[in-house]
């Protein structure tokens, strides 16, 4: 397999053999050979082999900007379910002010949305922080779910491609690792086709050159748009 | 008397039905996959890894595999009473049993991944293509696996050896009537993870019955390999 060609494999495939390889993430290593453990696209970078994941349930790391929605209160927190095999848990702690620890229920109750922060991630569970710029209680605006897997694609190379739908729609967009997308504009209309967009990406996630194709598909858009603002005038 | 041995459907003894494999169709699961032998058809839907509830079946080692097998009443000729029976939750524990060794759960403490089973249309063999159509869905949804594994039966129809066994073939009371082994292996035919008797078998002919499996298990694996990697060609 050349450097960055990609593949795809199942578990138990064979992806390389020879001493040169190295396993990484979803590969095993069994006597001579690279054996993938997961269902995916392998992936070759500088004699590390590993697979990228393409389904599945969203898997935690620290660091992610997440979505989730209160699960449950306890005496110290907040449960929050952020699609992951195990709940998050936020603590008082992490809330960058003062709360009483009687009135946990008037910040956040259950079914409200929050943006937080993986903090860490162990065994016994997952920790979330709303200590950085941006986190908080979602208070307006829509929320729509994507497979977390297709996150990078919506995100783009250095966010480009959630910028241009920014740009395009005048709307604010928080793009969860988790598959949760909040969208925040002026107009009801706008954060429909921010919506739309970020739909047609998350579909269309593996095609290349995926930002042109965008750009392409806003223009069309915004053509439509015009016939049905002329159509209306002539009434 | 060396007379080539007839089945009722006209196949070999080594030929197995027509077989028929696809992955994501449920789209609400995170990983599902159906499964196909001639008229048996099975769909099997994964999700998880999740919490597991009730909490006292969580295992603080590793994950859980949990199985749900079930027929559809409409599946067989007769309509069956819908919900789980005694055959039923025997065929989950059996599915689970031969999942569980390539399953790698241990990432995942005190989750449960399901697995639910349903058989749309049954004529023999439907444990087999639950099996069959569970490993492809495990795999759809990103759980890490050791091997996919392969399910196939093996039938004893009075002295002949035959693979695939159908609802006729199971029914064979000539001579010394019908014996049906299901056989579960890893898709290189090197580990056997379930193998099931029901009927009456020398200990030569269970060899042989385990090297045609073996055989069998290959071309199975050729669908259920090809199904996987065409869902995400079209993806692309």
């Amino acid at each position: 397999m050349s450097e960055n060609q990609r593949k795809i494999v199942i578990p138990g495939e064979v992806i390389v053999s020879g001493e040169d390889y190295l396993p990484g993430e979803g590969t095993e290593k069994r006597g001579e050979n690279i054996v993938a453990i997961r269902y995916g696209l392998a992936e070759e970078q500088n004699k590390l082999i590993k697979v990228i994941p393409l389904s599945g349930v969203y898997e935690p790391r620290r660091g992610n900007v997440v979505i989730g929605r209160v699960e449950n209160l306890t005496f110290n927190g907040w449960i929050i379910d952020i699609g992951s095999a195990v709940n998050g848990f936020l603590p008082i702690l992490e809330v960058p002010k003062y709360i009483n620890k009687n009135d946990l229920a008037e910040i956040m109750d259950i079914g409200d949305m929050v943006i937080a922060k993986v903090w860490s991630v162990k065994r016994k569970g997952i920790d979330l922080s709303l200590k950085s710029r941006g986190l908080g209680k979602v208070e307006e605006g829509i929320i729509i779910k994507i497979n977390s897997k297709r996150v990078p694609r919506v995100i783009g190379k250095e966010g480009s491609m959630v910028s241009m739908i920014k740009e395009k729609t005048n709307c604010n967009i928080t793009v969860g690792q988790n598959g949760l997308i909040w969208i925040k504009g002026d107009r009801i209309e706008d954060e429909l086709l921010a919506k739309k967009a970020i739909l047609f990406v998350a579909e269309k996630s593996y095609v290349n050159g995926l930002t042109d194709k965008v750009k392409e598909w806003f223009e069309e858009i915004s053509l439509e748009d015009g016939k049905t603002v002329k159509k209306g005038g002539k009434k | 008397m060396v007379k080539e041995f007839k089945r009722p459907d006209g196949r070999k003894v080594d030929e197995i039905r027509e077989m028929k494999a696809k992955v994501g169709v449920v789209p609400n699961a995170d990983g599902s996959a159906m499964f196909q032998f001639g008229e048996t058809i099975a769909i099997a839907a994964v999700y998880g890894p999740k919490e597991m509830h009730p909490q006292h079946e969580q295992d603080p080692e590793k994950g859980v595999l949990r199985c749900t097998y079930n027929m559809m009443s409409f599946s067989v000729a007769d309509r069956i009473r819908p919900g789980p029976s005694r055959r039923s939750q025997e065929i989950s524990k059996i599915t689970e049993w031969a999942l569980s060794p390539v399953v790698m759960l241990e990432n995942f403490p005190n989750t449960v991944v399901d697995v639910h089973i349903y058989i749309l249309q049954a004529n023999a063999s439907t444990r087999c293509a639950g099996i069959n159509a569970a490993a492809m869905a495990l795999a759809h949804a990103g759980v890490p696996m050791k091997d996919l594994v392969t399910s196939v039966s093996i039938g004893k129809l009075n002295k002949t050896l035959v693979v695939d066994l159908n609802k006729d073939e199971e029914d064979w009371e000539e001579g010394e009537g019908a014996t049906d082994i299901p056989i579960t292996m890893t898709s290189t035919g090197e580990k056997i993870t379930h193998i099931q008797l029901d009927g009456k078998i020398s200990v030569k002919q269970l060899k042989e019955s385990i090297e045609l499996a073996r055989k069998a298990s290959k071309k199975i694996y050729e669908v259920q390999k090809s199904a996987l990697k065409n869902s995400m060609e079209e993806e692309q």
